[in-house]
């Protein structure tokens, strides 16, 4: 319920922002929708079930990629954005049979090298996806402030769906099952939970918003290619996210968003040629200093009754 | 009297070593059998057989009708073939209360997590755990944890369970209250498997007893029967003395 | 006998490859951790050889040396001072936590090197060696040939020295780690921070195909590793090679995790 009522006030004063704020403020709001989504979708895989995903990048990427290339093939934009989701969800379906019978680092390796291989496919297939040189997508006929606006709320939509997802998600079967999974999986097996089946399902959650948030980026930004959308970056900053905001908590991953894209927006500022440095010593700092992540840092100081729930 | 698990000729290699070498007994409906023998003899192998972790490299495992030789361990479980672990103890950042219900909600038959948490209460309370419900697993003593193994067994609803060293390290007293507990749920119409190297233990609630030496079943028979078995005496004197440990009867 | 020159080609690569993974491999191995920063610390290394050969003249097969001692300091203060802090935690912490490290000194290395490519001239090249029908230059199969006898020493070191089997029994002894530093860097072969990355990929690549922690399984998976690329590179051309190793790799992983000539277990 408490998270109901938290999701219930924050989500509506989030939107009125576009009443107040500028179009940096948007740009920003935006990116922040996105990077929640992103680490929301790995907290499924990473947080629940304990499996240290990189595949992000490679459902953002495909996401990105299939809407674009539905587009310019014709389908109109908020469908084509809705099978880019179907894409990536039925792609981790069909990766998650082939990579989650692999444990700790070797599933992380695994679906590094996917995004790796997504890359490569991407930019030997020119005459489909524009190889190398990228893809344009079709303009909206609409105002600048008209299209931050649009984009905005298209984000915010799905970051809400993600969140709605997530505390869904801690009080189902399929939850509980993940967390047993991740405490001790032979465990897991022999209290009667069908392991592989429910890994697939988380993994198959932490695919389907994130496809689809590559498709409104692609949309967003009017222009992708392959470096950009399947950056490894895009894997690891929803890592970063989660753990700076707190691993398998619901409101710890936009958290962690938040805070990651000020950090990003300070160090843009200041060390240009160092931006990439700052964000590693933000990563070993939080490692070494906080492991459980800012919400339980902000519970520690301000107890509540929710706790012994 | 009808077998409710059959072992046919089951084997199991770990690279040369014969962990579990040819062995095959019954245990019928509502029996209590003591599975025992000296520490490496193979009763968690076989156990770990039964229940899907390895796959028998021969022989056959059926359990009320069905072959479970090569199924995947969950559908074992859901079959009503529930066991506790000797050493580890899963699910430790759990609470207690989450813990059982687990048990109660994937093989349990508990439709949702609200049920399945009322269902753990209810056998929190059998094994005298309800007033640490929310704290979590890893805070409890031994002799308690080794409770909550059983009771997240129980949440199961199994119809046979195994019990891999439930009194290990526990203390006399403890161990009565443990054996209390056991006695209470073959009550209710389980059928309980109880690993032990301690022989004293299972002797007083075991109806039958299975001995392993060397991965082989070297006897089996009532309590008096085994102990007065000349390879038994053997296999325990030898273990006693390789081990330099006097603890045969302990 | 174009097929025989491929061969060697690529068994004087996949003697690189050795190298560059036994490292990587030992301390995946024994400490359970994936050192993202593995790439980086190549790189490293063939600075130090590049500057040693520019600005002072040292040969690149002298200052191996240099570069090892360099290295291994660098490998130490980051396991005794960061990830020995940490090295109990699980996968997802020790991985994100190297891959922060590696953020920062590749951003490092590009600021202070630039991404420009470099090579080494050497003033005096071995010149070239026939076999045959096959024909080789020198350089590279010298540095072949120490990059072998290295790998070689190392598995002795671990094999016959009390620290090699406190390493080896333990499974996480501190010493181990240092080991991480002993990378021999890469000779006469173009260098750019951008590479690390790459050096870091091959590193997974051996050590999925030869097996975990063990150094004759990384030097067994890197001339195999080698001897594919060669082939890929001339029946599909070069682009392709790396594209192969990875679809090599997602087929091993699911097929056999444990590597050809590993031990089960370890996933």
């Amino acid at each position: 319920m408490r998270s109901w009522l938290t999701l219930a006030v924050i989500a509506p004063l989030l939107a009125a922002l576009p009443l107040v704020g500028n179009n940096y403020a948007l740009r920003l709001a935006t990116t922040v929708f996105m990077y929640s989504v992103m680490a929301q979708s790995w907290n499924f895989i990473g947080g629940l079930a304990g499996y240290p995903s990189f595949a992000t990048a490679a459902f953002f990427g495909l996401g990105a990629y299939a809407s674009a290339i539905l587009q310019n093939h014709g389908v109109p934009m908020v469908p084509a954005w809705a099978c880019a989701g179907v894409a990536a969800l039925l792609f981790a379906a069909f990766l998650g049979g082939a990579i989650l019978h692999l444990r700790g680092h070797y599933f992380a390796i695994a679906s590094l090298i996917v995004a790796e291989m997504l890359r490569e496919i991407v930019n030997t297939l020119p005459d489909f996806t524009g190889g190398g040189k990228g893809m344009n997508l079709p303009l909206l006929k609409l105002s600048v402030t008209a299209q931050a606006q649009f984009f905005f709320y298209a984000m915010l939509a799905l970051a809400v769906l993600t969140v709605a997802t997530a505390i869904v998600l801690q009080r189902s079967k399929l939850g509980f099952g993940l967390r047993c999974i991740q405490q001790n999986e032979s465990a897991a097996d022999i209290i009667g939970i069908n392991s592989y089946a429910y890994k697939t399902a988380g993994f198959c959650l932490s695919a389907v918003f994130v496809g689809v948030a590559g498709a409104i980026y692609a949309s967003w930004v009017n222009y992708i290619d392959p470096p950009d959308v399947f950056d490894v970056l895009i894997s690891v900053k929803p890592m970063v996210m989660v753990l700076l905001g707190g691993l398998g908590t619901i409101f710890g991953p936009p958290l962690g968003a938040v805070v990651l894209l000020l950090l990003e927006e300070v160090v843009w500022r200041n060390f240009l040629t160092m931006h990439v440095a700052a964000l590693g010593v933000i990563i070993v700092v939080l490692v070494l200093f906080l492991p459980h992540g800012l919400l339980a840092l902000i519970r520690e100081r301000f107890p509540t009754k929710a706790m012994a729930n | 009297m009808t077998a409710l698990l059959t072992l046919d000729g089951v084997s199991r290699r770990f690279g040369g070593l014969k962990a579990v070498d040819d062995v095959s007994f019954d245990v019928n409906e509502s029996e209590i059998v003591g599975l025992i023998g000296p520490n490496g003899s193979g009763k968690t192998t076989l156990i770990n057989l039964i229940t899907g972790v390895h796959p028998a490299t021969a022989g056959h495992v059926h359990f009320d009708g069905h072959d479970i030789t090569r199924q995947r361990p969950y559908r074992i479980a859901r079959l009503g073939l529930a066991r506790t672990f000797q050493i580890v103890q899963p699910f430790q950042r759990m609470t207690v209360v989450d813990k059982v219900a687990a048990g109660a909600l994937f093989c349990g038959h508990a439709s949702d997590v609200r049920e399945a948490r009322a269902i753990a209460r209810e056998h929190l309370e059998f094994t005298g755990l309800a007033d640490m419900a929310h704290r979590p697993a890893a805070t409890l003593t031994l002799a308690r944890r080794k409770r909550l193994e059983l009771a997240k067994s129980l949440a199961m609803r199994p119809r046979l369970l195994m019990l891999d060293e439930v009194n290990a390290g526990l203390n006399p007293t403890e161990i009565e209250e443990a054996l209390a507990i056991i006695r209470k749920i073959a009550e209710q119409g389980v059928t309980i498997i109880v690993i032990e190297h301690l022989m004293k233990v299972v002797l007083s609630i075991s109806h039958r007893l299975v001995v392993l030496h060397h991965g082989q079943l070297i006897a089996q028979g009532t309590p008096r029967e085994v102990v007065a078995d000349k390879r038994v005496i053997e296999a325990y004197l030898g273990a006693k003395y390789a081990a330099g440990n006097p603890g045969v009867s302990n | 006998m174009i097929y025989l020159q491929i061969a060697a080609n690529g068994l004087v690569l996949g003697g690189l490859y050795a190298c560059i993974a036994v490292g990587f491999s030992l301390v995946w191995g024994v400490l359970n951790v994936i050192n993202i920063l593995h790439g980086s610390f190549i790189v490293l290394g063939s600075y130090v050889a590049y500057f040693a050969y520019v600005h002072l003249g040292i040969h690149p097969f002298i200052s191996i040396v240099i570069a090892g001692g360099v290295l291994y300091a660098l490998g130490y203060l980051v396991q005794a001072g960061i990830i020995n802090r940490v090295v109990t935690a699980p996968v997802l912490i020790t991985l994100t936590l190297t891959f922060g490290l590696d953020l920062i000194l590749n951003n490092a290395m590009l600021v202070a090197f630039t991404a420009d490519y470099r090579g080494i001239s050497l003033a005096h090249p071995l010149g070239s060696l026939e076999i045959g029908p096959v024909f080789l230059p020198g350089d590279r199969v010298a540095a072949m040939a120490l990059a072998i006898l290295l790998t070689i020493l190392l598995y002795r070191l671990l094999r016959d020295s009390s620290i090699g089997r406190a390493i080896i029994a333990v499974r996480m002894d501190r010493e181990a780690a240092a080991l991480m530093g002993v990378d021999v860097k890469r000779i006469i072969f173009p260098i750019s921070p951008l590479n690390g990355p790459v050096f870091l990929g091959k590193a997974f690549v051996v050590c999925v195909l030869g097996g975990l922690g063990s150094v004759p399984g990384a030097l067994a998976g890197g001339l195999l590793l080698g001897v594919i690329e060669s082939f890929t590179s001339y029946w599909l051309g070069p682009e392709r090679a790396v594209t192969v190793s990875f679809a090599l790799l997602l087929v091993l992983l699911f097929v056999r995790p444990s590597g050809l000539m590993g031990r089960r277990g370890y996933e």
